[in-house]
């Protein structure tokens, strides 16, 4: 039904691409930042905002061109080395960045522009730009002259000539680059001509049409330096056998004949080239390109997935009637039956590696908030990330970006001390925040540390006091202290600063890193800093969980909330007012909840000697045994997400298929404990099914 | 919206028609993605009672809703010949329990009629217009206001 607007999706697909550049701007800028003077450093940085104004310029997006370009001319001083890197100009280069960025999100998102975003940096470049006098050697499409002083007096008498081979490969086409084009952008800089090398073409009933078989040798007389000439080939490099070279021999006189002799002997030469070896420069070429890459919709990635999902469900169902008809298990059904199982499971580990991301975007993300978050109250930071190559779910990171920005915040204005305590307190003036990720048995562990003076504990004490989250004469050990900080309605900073104090505390940090399926804890030394280790699952799709019935239905418990299973004898019982019966294990007592009563599918037992029950244990400390009917087994289980196709739904965390094919609700044990304690009157409440 | 411009300009509504406790309810046809047989839903804790629960359609979780139920109708006897009716509409896939489909329709758009006003009928207005199909009266279900997506958040 939904029409496709192809200039949306170029669009689209252009901002995507800008990401890309961005991220790669960033990993450029904090080479240079740490003295990689490197000139193909400051190339990548260069073309990054190449590209990104060639593309806004596509798109009619005038700001963002206007601001790119005056960034690049500052980018081009530093690549031809009249302009000097200093911390100033460092400084200046990451926030442009940043706002380029944030030009690319709103241009994005079709939002206003305000001009007091870019002004200030707008006009620092345009400083920086205009004092290095700097003359812009690339050739320009589209955009306003910006009243740089150029200065072309010592190119001008000089004629270049160059001869220019080109043979583009298949790819060249079909990225949409198109060779008369080029020619003609070429024809702008001077006089050319072209000769086209069609000797590789082959007989018609051969010819693939996907395949390109012309070649061309072009000379050019032109004003430009080489460069420019390299420019305008920039956006197929990669994609075509590019030869540039001075034409040494002919010295542009006006009295010389025709070109087409020197075109011809070029040709000549040119032509056993590609014919002894037709096809090699193109493996030769994507062999030494980087690592090919294609970009695909997420919702294929998920339909993947799902696919996936129903096959192992299949395997499963076919397992299962093929053991019930008592094949022998050496029999060559049931060997090839457990090859399919080998193959199946591989095919889900990869399809779980499509969704899977190196955690970098989120890391540079990280390291923008740090620079603007220390320039903001005046401290002298310094981040250092680890690990950023490692992969996670591209879920997980996207859901990680709130509490982290939160994290890394609170380093830097609580964690860290002021410059004049650090010094006094005998430490380097520059603080350090630390962001690391590693996996680490099947999970992810992420750690944000600072080197500040650590938690304040007896502060900490005192403000939980004053809120009311602990009684005065509590005695708390330095963890218990220390993990006051997740309590809800918990803030250390005395005045709501400009940087925290946003309405979220480390409550909400923690409840949004286990909403993901991941536990938080905090870990601080004083005078020597504080560290947050985030421990998260490599993927949101599948999880280990223990199957149990309940009235007749099947469902799911995460694994990792249950501490035993246990069935209860007479004496493991005890009596809590009219309805309420608590579970003794040693020597403590855990209420005891039946999953059936709670879910609302059956009235309560009359008596609980004999049950099964799960003792749920949970990371904020809550406990309760759960009384189930049967357990069935323990198995990894694919999540399929109920929010989005039914809404919320109380006690209940997603939902999976088991090998019936029928679906079974995974349950959030720590959801019904908490809807169990507000006390719903159990008998009157309405039953989905009859008991 | 452009599946009712796409009306206007060609003068017919197709419609689905299912029957309901004896009584024939119809739907947009472009809201019908398929029809599948009935197979067992696993009902889900607290919901409204004409939520069925929820089945797995090629590996997605499908909501049912049992329209009898919805309406306030009579509760059919559940039957292995109850069909399932699925629909898109507003970014969610429910699927709809119904008695048996019967047929699909091609109403032209001025035969059909706003339901006439009964009294002072507060309940929400699950049928939008009505219609004649050879002497039958064929009720348009709006599917708005029959989509849980509210409900399921207040349960």
């Amino acid at each position: 039904m939904t029409s496709t607007d192809p200039m949306a999706e170029i669009r689209a697909s252009f901002f995507i691409e800008c990401e890309e550049l961005l991220e790669s701007l960033q990993d450029g800028l904090e080479a240079l930042g740490s003295g990689d003077s490197d000139p193909e450093t400051i190339n990548i940085v260069f073309r990054a905002v190449h590209s990104i104004k060639g593309g806004a310029g596509a798109f009619g997006l005038d700001q963002l061109v206007e601001f790119a370009h005056s960034y690049e001319t500052v980018l081009d001083g530093v690549r031809s080395g009249e302009t000097e890197i200093t911390p100033d100009l460092m400084r200046l280069l990451f926030q442009s960045g940043d706002i380029l960025s944030d030009l690319v999100r709103l241009s994005r998102d079709d939002e206003p522009i305000e001009k007091s975003l870019t002004e200030a940096t707008y006009a620092a470049l345009k400083e920086v730009a205009g004092s290095s006098d700097e003359e812009e050697p690339e050739a320009d499409i589209d955009f306003q002259p910006m009243g740089l002083a150029f200065d072309f007096a010592d190119l001008a008498e000089e004629k270049n000539a160059f001869i220019i081979t080109f043979k583009p490969e298949a790819e060249l086409f079909t990225s949409g680059n198109e060779p008369l084009h080029l020619f003609r952008t070429l024809a702008e800089l001077g006089n050319i001509t072209v000769t086209c090398d069609a000797s590789a073409l082959p007989i018609i009933e051969d010819m693939d049409i996907a395949q390109g078989y012309l070649s061309w040798t072009l000379r050019l007389e032109t004003d430009a330096e080489k460069t420019a000439v390299q420019e305008v080939f920039e956006f197929v490099e990669g994609l075509c056998d590019l030869k540039i070279e001075d034409d040494i021999d002919l010295p542009a006189l006006p009295d010389l004949a025709p070109l087409e002799p020197v075109a011809e002997t070029v040709s000549e030469a040119i032509v056993p080239l590609s014919a002894t070896a037709p096809s090699a420069p193109a493996e030769a070429k994507t062999a030494a390109a980087p690592k090919p890459t294609v970009r695909v919709d997420l919702e294929r990635v998920d339909r993947l997935v799902n696919l996936v999902g129903e096959l192992v469900i299949n395997q499963a169902m076919l397992s299962q009637s093929i053991s019930d008809t008592g094949i022998p298990g050496s029999s060559e059904i049931a060997t090839g039956l457990e090859e399919f199982m080998r193959l199946t499971r591989d095919i889900q580990d990869s399809v779980m590696m499509i969704r899977a991301q190196p955690i970098k975007s989120l890391f540079q993300r990280m390291s923008r908030i740090v620079r603007e978050s220390s320039a903001a109250i005046g401290k002298d930071v310094k981040f250092v990330t680890e690990g950023e190559n490692t992969e996670i779910d591209k879920t997980v990171i996207e859901r990680l970006s709130d509490p982290l920005t939160h994290m890394i915040r609170n380093a830097v204005d609580h964690g860290l001390e002021s410059n004049a305590d650090r010094v006094a307190a005998g430490k380097p003036e520059q603080g350090i925040v630390k962001l690391s990720a590693i996996h680490r048995s099947g999970r992810v562990i992420i750690e944000i540390s600072d080197d500040g003076a650590g938690i304040n504990r007896p502060k900490v004490q005192q403000i939980a006091i004053e809120k009311g989250l602990i009684a005065k004469d509590t005695q708390l050990s330095d963890a218990e202290t220390d993990n006051l900080l997740f309590a809800a309605g918990f803030s250390t900073a005395t005045e709501v600063s400009n940087l925290s104090g946003r309405g979220v505390g480390m409550d909400v940090v923690r409840s949004a890193i286990q909403s993901l399926g991941g536990r938080i804890s905090i870990a601080s030394t004083p005078g020597s800093g504080t560290t947050f280790t985030i421990s998260l699952p490599l993927t949101l799709a599948v999880m280990d969980g223990m199957v149990i019935n309940v009235a007749d239905q099947a469902m799911v418990v995460p694994l990792n909330s249950i501490a035993e299973t246990l069935a209860l004898t007479q004496n493991d019982i005890e009596q809590l007012g009219p309805n309420k019966h608590l579970v003794r294990n040693r020597d403590t007592f855990v209420p005891l909840l039946d999953l059936g009563v709670e879910l609302g599918y059956r009235h309560a037992l009359p008596s609980y000697e004999g049950a099964v029950v799960l003792l749920i244990s949970q990371e904020d400390g809550s406990r309760a045994a759960l009384v189930v009917d049967t357990i069935q087994d323990q198995r990894q289980v694919v999540i399929k997400g109920l929010e989005e196709s039914y809404g919320r739904v109380p006690g209940v965390a997603a939902a999976t298929i088991l090998g019936d094919g029928q679906i079974a609700l995974i349950l959030d044990p720590t959801d019904i404990i908490s809807n169990a304690s507000l006390g719903a009157a159990p008998d009157d409440a309405p039953f989905a099914i009859a008991g | 919206m452009a599946e009712m411009e796409l009306i206007k300009e060609t003068g017919d509504v197709e419609l689905l028609s299912f029957r309901i406790s004896e009584q024939e309810y119809s739907l947009d046809i472009m809201s019908v993605r398929e029809i599948r047989s009935w197979t067992k839903a696993t009902p889900l804790p607290h919901s409204p009672s004409y939520v069925r629960g929820v089945i797995n359609l090629r590996g997605t979780v499908l909501p049912i809703i049992d329209l009898s139920a919805r309406l306030g109708l009579e509760k059919s006897e559940q039957s292995e010949r109850d069909v399932i009716i699925v629909v898109h509409m507003f970014d969610q896939t429910v699927g709809l329990l119904v008695d048996a489909v019967i047929d699909i329709l091609a109403v032209p758009h001025n035969e059909m009629q706003q339901p006439p006003e009964i009294g002072t009928d507060t309940g929400p207005a699950f049928v939008n217009a009505l219609t004649l199909v050879e002497g039958r009266m064929i009720r348009l279900l709006d599917l708005a206001s029959i989509m849980p997506r509210t409900e399921g958040k207040a349960a």
